[in-house]
């Protein structure tokens, strides 16, 4: 315990600075600034866009700050975090989380494959897009996104 | 455990024709014995005391009755607990077709149970309690159908009569002793007799008011008698095994010394802790409450033990306060209890099931059953604003209290009691939530409980008699405030402090510590509203509120049977306790024929039975069982032998009376 | 017990329940610092409440009133407490029910009321919290009463102001033998009542290893709110409750002055603030710890109160 909190006093903030406020995309959701529950849902990826979102909300890049949080029920959250294709498996699934969302609500769309399939554009078990399945609010680009983009996005929903 | 009562038209339009009004009659009688009981008790513990003597009743010894404080308590309370009985068993034997000799039996036990504390001499006490054991015994096996029924009154006649035999041995000890039959006449009697008295006297009381480790009857005998009886038996006969111990042991012998206040103490709390845990992990209703009515009478127990100890330690106002629990706690009981058992009646005779793993959903089916035994479970929980807070609350301050005037014996013994009163709360919540979320919450986990109906009106009746009762202990015990008063006088142990301070606020007499029922009852209600308006803020933001599926992460195909059962909700308690419960756990995993590692069936086992009847009551009963093989042997059948046998008895009778 | 009293009365329940979000966030703050992040700011439970007020309100098929009506209960037994517990004041206007075991009972209530919410879902996962809920309760009963106990045998009474004020004339009390005792028994039961770790983890995400959350996962807006605004609440009155037993210079007397009021609000949030860090930090060190470690945890602060008791009973001069 001594070698952690030297480490502690050692390492201090490792946050780095936040860039400028991006423009709102969504409007945030019941209209209090600065606060996203969001639930993250795996339609079928290949969690390269999960280990981006892990760092997107790790120490380095601490999208806390600008009032998103991971909530581990739908029914507590105002955002879907969608990443990966939809696969057959998992449409109702999403279907299902989306409608046991409350309202307001937004859905963000994550990575290539959740935005137009992706790599796996030919592959069996898909079904489609995450935009095929549900309604998409917000997208992110990338495969993977960095964390930046990540939290850029997030960032336009809580406005903070 | 499920109870098939399906009897074809023409077969039903018979019993109909039988029953149309002898359940009526049986139940109105019923009541009205009650009724009446409840106006005696009450001339008995505000009145004078007064005495009878009918000679001409028995031959030779004479029926001797008298009616004071301590016996019209119990006697009014009885009475109390008959009314909603008797009113309840009106639609109860209708449903259940019971036949014209329980019905007849009943109002007959009522009036043995209020014979017994009416008892002035002790002949009079065994005659008295061998009728309402012979009753009982008929009620109890009134489904004789059923083979666990006639198991289960077998067992039950055994232990009654073991604990008759002990009963009669102590008091003929005492009256031998004390050099008469009345309780008035007998005189002061030596320690060795006192002794001897006391333990006989435990050992039989103990056994009928199920305190271990005779108690293993109850939880045997109740759930398979009928509703009405169960709840006859645990609301007010069980009260009458702590009559006899309060009358002989602590008034007719005296304020005890130590070592009885902590023989009661230990037996009490080894009674209530292992009841409460045995209830926990209980998946049928009734027997559920069989082991809470262990419980409860086990924390009777700790709190004469703790009166008893106390008064003879020098605490006057603590072992004042003690007994004062151990009445309310007894008074209480009796209400949350009796409520229990109707309820448990009417969710069998609806669904034919005692099973909690196959209950659930039953809120919506039978809503006034679900709220009246959610005020008997809120009750036998312990919580306030339940009925048994008070009982338990004045319990816990005499034992905190005692340490003023301590010894050594009460230093290290009210620590361990009050630990073993907390861990009975604890537990007796979680049996509580079982019974109550598992069985009437949620949804349906068969068809019988899917297909429901609420009880006919005579039923709920009868119930909402005995919860009104619940109630009104919950939030005003100062009801019971003038009758407490003249009860504690006459017992030697409580007799030292004037209970005056207990009205609408309980002032302890004598000693720090108030608490007022009413009052937490009424902030509390005052509390969740003002939550409930503190949630209406920003409720014209919202959008409009919406009744959707479960989430239950997203599955499909969720079914009624996939909800957390009885077993697996007592699960984490079994294991911590597994030492003491000795569960029986069997899982059978079968494969597929082609290959071993997939699997098609698991099913999993588990039986806990009473650890003690199985530790203690089979080694006796082996026991008993060789003796009574080797004097089979005398038996040879030969009439020159029994002649013999004849002549040699009466010889040796000829030659000690010499 | 003056206009003072009541203001006081009136001032320790508004602080608690505005303040209880501020409480939260202080201990995730501490644990955001201590991460190395930024982290929301000690207000963002606020802005949380206030999002979840305004979302849509949703019942799930198959739940009865038990469901609705458990979220308020839960709400009014902590608003009971905070109302009856001496925390900027000692003689309260309720002190008829100001019973160290009633409150107790009233900590259980609440309990029962999220657990019979969970059963009332219906799901696997709703029951398992309840279960494991409920036998964690009961487990922490024994400690929490013989703590009690132990706190009220110096003061010849169970009533809580008589107990704080035993304690400020007898400062000696607090760092005495059985005083110690008690209170990391006491810290123990607030570990487990409260769900922090190493019994329970407020912040996981995965439901086989959730015991508080659990019940709650079918719980949506103003319901989430007032649940996890009651919860907050019944952390900081804990708290509250803690130091206020065992260090209670700064709250106001009976016939307090205005002065004595506002000093008394000051101290308790010190106190209050100066224990949620202490806690935070603690955590950060460790692990929740398997399910049936934890009966083995509360056997061992059980065993404390025990001892405390009897220390109590051979070493402290009665009053």
């Amino acid at each position: 315990m001594r070698g952690w909190i030297a480490k502690i006093a050692r390492v201090g903030r490792v946050t780095e600075a936040a860039g400028d406020l991006p423009q709102a995309v969504a409007d945030a959701p019941t209209g209090v600034l600065g606060t996203l529950q969001v639930r993250h849902v795996d339609a079928g990826s290949c969690n390269g866009c999960e280990v981006e979102i892990s760092g997107a909300f790790g120490p380095v890049y601490d999208a806390e700050r600008f009032g998103a949080r991971l909530v581990a029920s739908p029914r507590h959250a105002d955002a879907l975090l969608v990443t990966g294709v939809v696969t057959r498996n998992m449409a109702q699934p999403l279907r299902n989380t989306l409608e046991a969302t409350p309202a307001p609500r937004v859905v963000i769309a994550c990575g290539d494959c959740a935005l137009n399939r992706g790599v796996f554009a030919n592959a069996y078990g898909v079904l489609g897009a995450v935009g095929d399945v549900v309604p998409v609010d917000v997208e992110i680009p990338g495969c993977p996104p960095t964390p930046t983009q990540i939290v850029a996005a997030l960032r336009s929903v809580t406005q903070r | 455990m499920t109870l098939t009562t399906d009897a074809t038209p023409e077969a039903e339009q018979v019993i109909a024709r039988h029953n149309g009004v002898g359940p009526a009659v049986a139940g109105l009688t019923t009541s009205a014995v009650g009724v009446a009981g409840v106006w005696i008790g009450l001339a008995g513990v505000l009145g004078a005391p007064r005495a009878v003597q009918i000679d001409w009743l028995v031959p030779l010894i004479g029926v001797a009755l008298q009616l004071d404080p301590l016996g019209g308590f119990f006697i009014a309370l009885t009475g109390a607990v008959a009314v909603p009985v008797g009113v309840y068993a009106i639609g109860y034997a209708r449903r259940e077709h019971l036949g014209v000799v329980p019905l007849s039996v009943l109002p007959l036990f009522v009036a043995a149970m209020l014979l017994v504390p009416a008892a002035a001499s002790v002949s009079t006490f065994l005659l008295a309690w061998e009728l309402m054991a012979a009753a009982s015994l008929i009620l109890v096996a009134a489904q004789h159908t059923r083979p666990a029924v006639g198991s289960a009154a077998v067992f039950y006649a055994v232990m009654t009569q073991l604990g008759f035999v002990a009963i009669l041995l102590g008091l003929m000890v005492l009256s031998a002793a004390g050099g008469a039959d009345r309780f008035a006449d007998l005189s002061a009697v030596t320690p060795g007799a006192r002794t001897a008295v006391f333990v006989l006297t435990l050992a039989g009381f103990g056994s009928k008011a199920g305190l271990l480790p005779l108690h293993a009857w109850l939880p045997r005998a109740h759930p398979e008698a009928p509703s009405p009886v169960s709840a006859l038996m645990s609301a007010a006969m069980v009260n009458l095994g702590i009559y006899g111990i309060i009358r002989i042991d602590l008034q007719l012998l005296g304020p005890g010394p130590r070592w009885w206040g902590v023989t009661l103490l230990a037996i009490g709390a080894v009674s209530a802790v292992y009841g409460v845990l045995q209830a926990s992990v209980a998946t049928d209703l009734k027997r559920l409450l069989a082991y809470s009515t262990v419980e409860n009478m086990g924390l009777i127990a700790v709190a004469l033990g703790a009166a008893t100890l106390l008064a003879a330690s020098g605490a006057a106002s603590a072992a004042t306060v003690a007994m004062a629990a151990a009445l309310l706690h007894l008074t209480g009981h009796a209400a949350f209890k009796c409520l229990g058992f109707l309820a448990a009646g009417s969710v069998l005779a609806t669904t034919g099931l005692r099973d909690l793993d196959r209950l659930g959903g039953l809120a919506r089916r039978m809503p006034a059953t679900t709220i009246l035994f959610g005020v008997a479970a809120l009750g036998a929980s312990g919580l306030p604003p339940g009925a048994g807070f008070v009982g338990e609350w004045l319990l816990v301050q005499s034992l905190i209290h005692a340490t003023p005037h301590h010894t050594t014996a009460l230093a290290l013994a009210t620590p361990l009691a009050v630990g073993a009163v907390a861990l009975t709360t604890g537990l007796g919540v979680a049996a509580m939530v079982k019974a109550f979320g598992i069985g009437f919450l949620a949804r349906p986990r068969s068809d019988a409980a899917a297909e429901a109906r609420e009880a006919p009106t005579s039923m709920l009746t009868g119930m909402a008699a005995a919860a009104t009762a619940c109630v009104v202990l919950a939030v005003a015990p100062i009801v019971l405030a003038t009758p407490l008063r003249r009860v504690l006088a006459v017992v030697p142990a409580s007799a030292g402090a004037d209970p005056s301070g207990l009205g609408t606020v309980l002032h302890l007499p004598g000693l720090a510590g108030s608490m007022a029922p009413g009052l937490l009852a009424v902030f509390l209600v005052v509390a969740v509203l003002a939550a409930v308006v503190a949630s209406r803020w920003g409720s014209r933001r919202r959008p409009t509120p919406a009744m959707l599926p479960l989430w239950a992460c997203g599955a499909d195909d969720l079914t009624a049977r996939m909800q957390y059962t009885a077993t697996s909700f007592g699960e984490p308690l079994q294991r911590v306790f597994d030492d003491v419960l000795r569960p029986e756990t069997d899982v059978e995993v079968t494969a597929f024929e082609e290959s071993q590692y997939l699997v098609a069936k698991v099913a999993y086992r588990a039986r806990i039975s009473d650890v003690l009847q199985d530790l203690l009551y089979t080694p006796v009963v082996q026991a008993v069982t060789f003796c009574a093989n080797g004097i089979r042997r005398a038996h040879t059948g030969s009439v020159h032998l029994y002649l013999t046998y004849g002549a040699l008895g009466v010889l040796i009778v000829l030659l000690v009376a010499r | 017990m003056n206009l003072m009293s009541y203001l006081a009365g009136a001032a320790q329940i508004t602080g608690v329940a505005l303040g209880a979000p501020l409480v939260i966030g202080v201990t995730r703050q501490v644990r955001t610092r201590l991460e190395g992040r930024v982290g929301g700011g000690v207000a963002q439970p606020w802005r949380d409440l206030r999002k979840q007020l305004r979302k849509q309100q949703i019942t799930p098929h198959g739940t009865t009133a038990i469901f609705t009506a458990a979220p308020p209960v839960l709400a009014g037994t902590t608003l009971l407490i905070i109302a009856v517990a001496p925390l900027v004041a000692t003689g309260s206007p309720l002190d008829p029910v100001a019973d160290l075991f009633a409150v107790v009972g009233l900590l259980f209530l609440g309990t029962v009321a999220l657990t019979l919410a969970g059963i009332d879902t219906g799901t696997s996962f709703g029951g398992m919290g309840a279960s494991r809920e409920i036998t964690i309760a009961a487990l922490v009963e024994p400690t929490i009463l013989l703590a009690v106990f132990a706190l009220s045998i110096p003061t010849g009474s169970s009533n809580l102001g008589a107990i704080v004020a035993h304690t400020i004339d007898n400062p000696a009390q607090a760092v005495s033998l059985p005083g110690v005792l008690a209170f990391v028994a006491l810290v123990v039961v607030i570990v487990a009542e409260t769900g922090r770790l190493p019994v329970d983890n407020p912040a996981t995400h995965l439901e086989l290893t959730m015991v508080h959350e659990a019940m709650v996962l079918e719980y949506a807006g103003p319901r989430l709110a007032m649940v996890e605004w009651a919860s907050g609440m019944r952390l900081t009155v804990l708290l509250a409750l803690l130091g206020n037993l065992f260090f209670p210079w700064g709250i106001a007397g009976p016939d307090p002055s205005a002065m004595d009021v506002a000093i008394g609000i000051v101290a308790i949030a010190a106190k209050v603030a100066v224990l949620a860090v202490l806690l935070a930090g603690g955590e950060v060190f460790l692990a929740k710890l398997r399910l049936f470690r934890v009966p083995e945890l509360l056997a061992g602060s059980f065993l404390l109160a025990l001892l405390a008791v009897t220390a109590a009973n051979f070493f402290t001069t009665r009053a």
